[in-house]
């Protein structure tokens, strides 16, 4: 058991390893850059974001992010430098647009759809169950005494 | 009755997963298609001294190639690049991303040299301007320095014949009229 925890915390250290550090000096620009990375998309492998992939091109974005954070410029001017390149595709939040539409919209569209068959289909049984029709005086006194005999 | 919705259910979700099977994840749109195409200015491959840049593609409908020794698939696509350079259709440009000029040069006299001109992007910055994800990619660009197509991935026969030769030869017209 111990000697489990053992590996299984070294290979979390190795696995760590795998990106760089970068260090800024000014605290919010760190926080900035790190939010930034976690945020986009590595084209290489595509559901890796930028903060978690090892491939190269990632550490060449992952640079280039980190060269215009620390030179003052804002996040906004980072994203945008990796869209005019790679396309609303390295946004893992990305804009609405017509072409991104049925990304944003779709969801609503399926909830909506769904609501209305749920609905549909309540009312329906619920009007049959208000048509049953019900026992007569008659039949209600012999289900009765049927009751009585099992009950004994 | 009671078996139509679900079957149009199962009918909608066919054709989407039908739709989702023939889509390619590796194939990321560029957005820099129809706009001009970014500048550069590197070495060229063969001699440090020399440069190339964007102003070498003007005035000609032509390919960008990029590529590098430590690529695969670019090794795969070099023997139909070489078939085209030899028909002289289209001047085809090369960009060696990431590579390095020796390893690049040998892989060039070893396997053959389809291009006009290399240039050689060291430190991938140039790659990273024209949105390159993974090599090879090809461009296409036209009379006025405008990427009109890009094809991610090493060129096929099928990709060549259907789109990339149709294009060109469009593009070539388009000029020759103007």
């Amino acid at each position: 058991m111990k000697q489990g925890l053992l590996v299984l915390g070294l290979a979390l250290a190795l696995n760590a390893q795998a990106v760089e550090i970068r260090q800024f000096e000014d605290p919010a620009k760190q926080q900035i850059y790190e939010n930034l990375v976690k945020e986009l998309r590595c084209l290489v492998c595509q559901n890796q974001s930028l903060a978690d992939s090892d491939a190269d091109l990632a550490k060449d974005l992952r640079t280039e992010v980190y060269n215009i954070i620390q030179s003052g410029k804002s996040e906004q001017e980072a994203i945008q430098f990796l869209v005019d390149r790679y396309g609303d595709f390295v946004l893992y939040n990305p804009p609405l647009k017509t072409t991104t539409s049925l990304l944003w919209l779709g969801p609503f569209a399926l909830l909506l759809g769904g609501g209305a068959f749920l609905w549909r289909h309540a009312k329906r049984r619920s009007a049959a169950r208000e048509t049953e029709p019900s026992l007569t005086d008659d039949e209600r006194h012999r289900l009765q005494e049927l009751k009585k005999k099992i009950e004994g | 009755m009671r078996f139509v919705i679900p079957l149009i259910i199962f009918l909608t979700m066919v054709i989407f997963l039908g739709i989702g099977l023939k889509l390619d994840p590796r194939e990321v749109p560029s957005p820099l298609i129809g706009k001009p195409a970014p500048a550069f200015e590197l070495p060229q491959l063969a001699d440090a001294g020399k440069r190339f840049g964007k102003d070498n593609l003007k005035g000609q409908v032509s390919l960008l190639n990029v590529w590098a020794s430590w690529c695969v698939s670019c090794r795969q696509e070099h023997p139909l690049l070489v078939e085209l350079a030899q028909k002289n259709i289209v001047p085809i440009y090369g960009l060696d991303y990431k590579d390095s000029r020796e390893d690049g040069m040998a892989w060039l006299s070893r396997l053959g040299n389809p291009y006009v001109l290399s240039a050689f992007d060291a430190d991938g910055k140039v790659g990273i301007d024209w949105g390159v994800y993974g090599v090879p990619e090809t461009f296409v660009i036209d009379q006025q320095g405008v990427i009109r197509h890009k094809h991610t991935g090493p060129i096929t026969e099928e990709a060549w014949q259907k789109t990339l030769l149709p294009l060109i030869l469009k593009l070539q017209k388009e000029g020759s009229a103007a």
